[in-house]
């Protein structure tokens, strides 16, 4: 089973008059413990179809199986269920303001339940340390850098041991050094955890730590390199 | 800057997936999240250190609420104290039964009934005795500055133990004579220094009522009402020296007292059944319960008190609203961020309902001691009984723990606009 497969998706912002389709039956597979790059013009979709595989939009049209889940008429309760075995990781780092680091990626592991609350805080340590912040746990998100809070949030996509991660221009708000350790730490986590990585970038910086390079254009997907290792 | 780890180094967190360790013998579990009572507290526990994070937000709600707090308690202690105050009088006849005029709206505006019903009632065999009680308003004035204002006067055969106010048995002899009064110790102090006078005498003072001298004897314990400032208690005779206009034969209430062992109720049905339509016969919980539907209803008091209590509470809840909304749309890519994390708009439900009872709970427990406070000051100057007892706190509770419950839940709809989606 394939973390992501898509067939024949499409979906249209608005209605009626106003309906803009957006994505036109894409089709996609990411396999276990790939990386792939999605880029493309402004406007082409990449976003969309990320909170499409993420369920945080419900589907229109097609098929798109989740970690086994189909998206595809997949009530609220299933999506949100689904949306805690995938990893996010956005532009900016979203952590709450006014919990520490080491918190910040405890709440990953709140809803799991599995863990009692001093196992979810020794994980969260255990995270920040794998991530470069051993001595930074207790920082509220104000007190570190860019990168280093960009760093935390990675540990936060990654607490719940996800099938899944999905990042939509994380280096974008990074200098280049700071992006760098980031997708390093990632491509470092997928090929060590077996984690499917699907990362939205117009950063060519990047583009080397990909196993395969998506290209979309107006809502389809036009080329789909897959990079000699 | 730090290095960036080797995969190695990750390990210790999920040694299964690297080989390191066995997998887990069973398959792993479908993730069903903590308990509805873990998740909610949780979620409090979120809200708080959100709360928290935000001194100055914090302090304003606080004060919001305690002003709310505040605001109720001095209407419902008012309104408690009117309505307590109002039957004070009532409270300390001694009678099992009272004949009333059927258009007397409260004692301190009675409606003259026969004084005939009295020995009318004595008919009955369990009727021991039947007094009637005189009640009018007069001018007093004060024997220091010479200011006048309105007195209840209440008027009996005092030797009969019609009335029950404490220090009065022992003025009967002196009540009996001629121009003489007991005045009620808790009277405004408008009406003059009397216990200090009293006091420094060692015997009767001279004072005023209705143009007429009379002698203050003693002291006797009642209170004021909202009906009546102050209050003396004279013989039938001295009354009726003060209020001239006033017919023997015509009197305000007739205390009836029945020989011991005998049903209320029955005796109730027969002296009406006895007594024509002129008088109404009731107990004196029903009395009571009378005078008190006078206030609640037939004035406007005990409703610009329950208005005042409700617009204390709406203001309340407009302000904890105001905060709990300003909250969500501050923390709005927070809260989209904790959906995308698959957290439920149920316990993003109970994280703002959770504020909004932290601060029903902030609010309130200074809101009760300053209004504690603030009910020793009102009592000291108003003489009016402010009481503040578990069962009016556990009342004001409830609605503070209302009104911060409906701004939350108001509040909540403003979470709709935290969207996952537009998250990235
Ligand atoms: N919530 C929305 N409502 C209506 N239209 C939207 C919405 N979000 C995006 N669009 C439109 O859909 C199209 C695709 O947007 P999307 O964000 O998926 O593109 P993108 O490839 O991520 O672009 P970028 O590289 O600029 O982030 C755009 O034309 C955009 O204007
Ligand atoms: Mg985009």
């Amino acid at each position: 089973m394939n973390p992501v497969e898509l067939r024949g998706l499409s979906y249209a912002y608005g209605e009626g008059e106003l309906r803009r389709p957006v994505l036109r039956n894409v089709d996609l597979t990411v396999r276990t413990g790939e990386i792939v790059l999605l880029t493309g013009p402004s406007g082409s979709g990449k976003t969309t179809l990320l909170t499409l595989i993420g369920a945080l939009r419900a589907m229109q049209e097609g098929s798109a199986r989740v970690l086994g889940e189909e998206l595809m008429d997949a009530t609220e309760t299933a999506r949100v269920r689904l949306r805690r075995r995938i990893g996010f990781i956005f532009q900016n780092h979203n952590l709450l303001g006014f919990l520490t680091a080491r918190q910040n990626v405890a709440m990953a592991l709140e809803q799991d339940g599995a863990l009692g609350e001093a196992a979810r805080l020794d994980r969260a340590g255990r995270l920040l340390g794998a991530v470069g912040l051993a001595g930074h746990e207790d920082r509220v998100p104000a007190k570190l850098s860019g990168g280093q809070r960009q760093r935390v949030s990675v540990a936060r996509a990654l607490a719940a041991d996800p099938g899944l991660i999905l990042a939509d221009e994380p280096t974008a708000a990074l200098d280049k050094a700071s992006g760098q350790e980031v997708v390093q730490l990632l491509r470092n986590l997928a090929k060590s955890r077996g984690v499917a990585i699907l990362l939205v970038t117009h950063d060519p910086r990047i583009l080397d730590i990909a196993d395969r390079i998506v290209a979309m254009e107006d809502g389809r997907i036009v080329q789909s390199d897959t990079v000699p290792g | 800057m730090n290095e960036i780890p080797r995969p190695e180094t990750l390990l210790p967190w999920a040694p299964e997936r690297t080989g390191e360790a066995p997998p887990p013998a069973a398959a792993a579990p479908r993730r069903k999240g903590p308990g509805l009572l873990a998740a909610t507290l949780l979620a409090v526990r979120l809200a708080w250190r959100q709360l928290r994070a935000e001194k100055a937000r914090l302090a304003s709600a606080i004060a919001g609420v305690l002003f709310a707090c505040v605001l109720v308690f001095m209407q419902l202690g008012f309104r408690g104290a009117l309505f307590e105050s109002a039957t004070n009088l009532i409270g300390s006849m001694r009678g099992d039964l009272f004949l009333m005029h059927p258009m007397t709206l409260a004692s301190f505006r009675p409606e003259p009934l026969p004084r005939v019903r009295a020995q009318q009632a004595l008919a009955l065999p369990e009727v021991e005795r039947a007094a009637p009680i005189y009640l009018a308003q007069s001018t007093w004035r004060n024997p220091v500055d010479g200011s006048r204002r309105t007195i209840q006067l209440i008027g009996v055969d005092v030797a009969a133990g019609v009335l029950d106010f404490p220090g009065l048995a022992p003025l009967v002899d002196q009540l009996k004579r001629a121009d003489t009064v007991a005045f009620d110790r808790s009277s405004r102090p408008e009406f003059g220094p009397i216990a200090a006078l009293l006091a420094e005498r060692g015997g009767p003072i001279e004072a005023e009522i209705g143009n007429r001298r009379m002698d203050v004897v003693g002291l006797i314990e009642i209170g004021p009402s909202f009906g009546a400032d102050g209050n003396v208690v004279l013989s039938e005779v001295n009354f009726r020296r003060v209020v001239k206009e006033r017919q023997v034969a015509a009197v305000d209430l007739v205390a009836v007292k029945l020989r011991p062992g005998t049903d209320i109720a029955q005796a109730q049905a027969r002296l009406r059944a006895l007594l024509p339509p002129d008088v109404m016969v009731l107990t004196q919980e029903e009395l009571r319960a009378h005078e008190r539907r006078y206030w609640e209803e037939a004035t406007p008091i005990g409703f610009i008190f329950a208005f005042g209590s409700l617009m204390g509470l709406v203001v309340g809840m407009v302000i904890v609203y105001q905060i709990l909304f300003s909250d969500i749309a501050s923390h709005q890519k927070e809260y989209a961020t904790l959906k995308a994390m698959g957290y439920s708009g149920f316990y993003l439900a109970r994280v703002v309902l959770g504020a909004a009872l932290i601060l029903a709970v902030a609010g309130f427990i200074p809101g009760l001691v300053l209004s504690w406070f603030l009910y020793g000051v009102v009592a000291d100057a108003t003489f009016l009984p402010l009481r503040l007892d578990l069962a009016l706190a556990g009342l004001v509770f409830g609605m503070i723990f209302t009104m911060c419950a409906l701004a939350g839940l108001l509040a909540v709809r403003k979470l709709r606009d935290a969207n996952p989606a537009d998250m990235f």
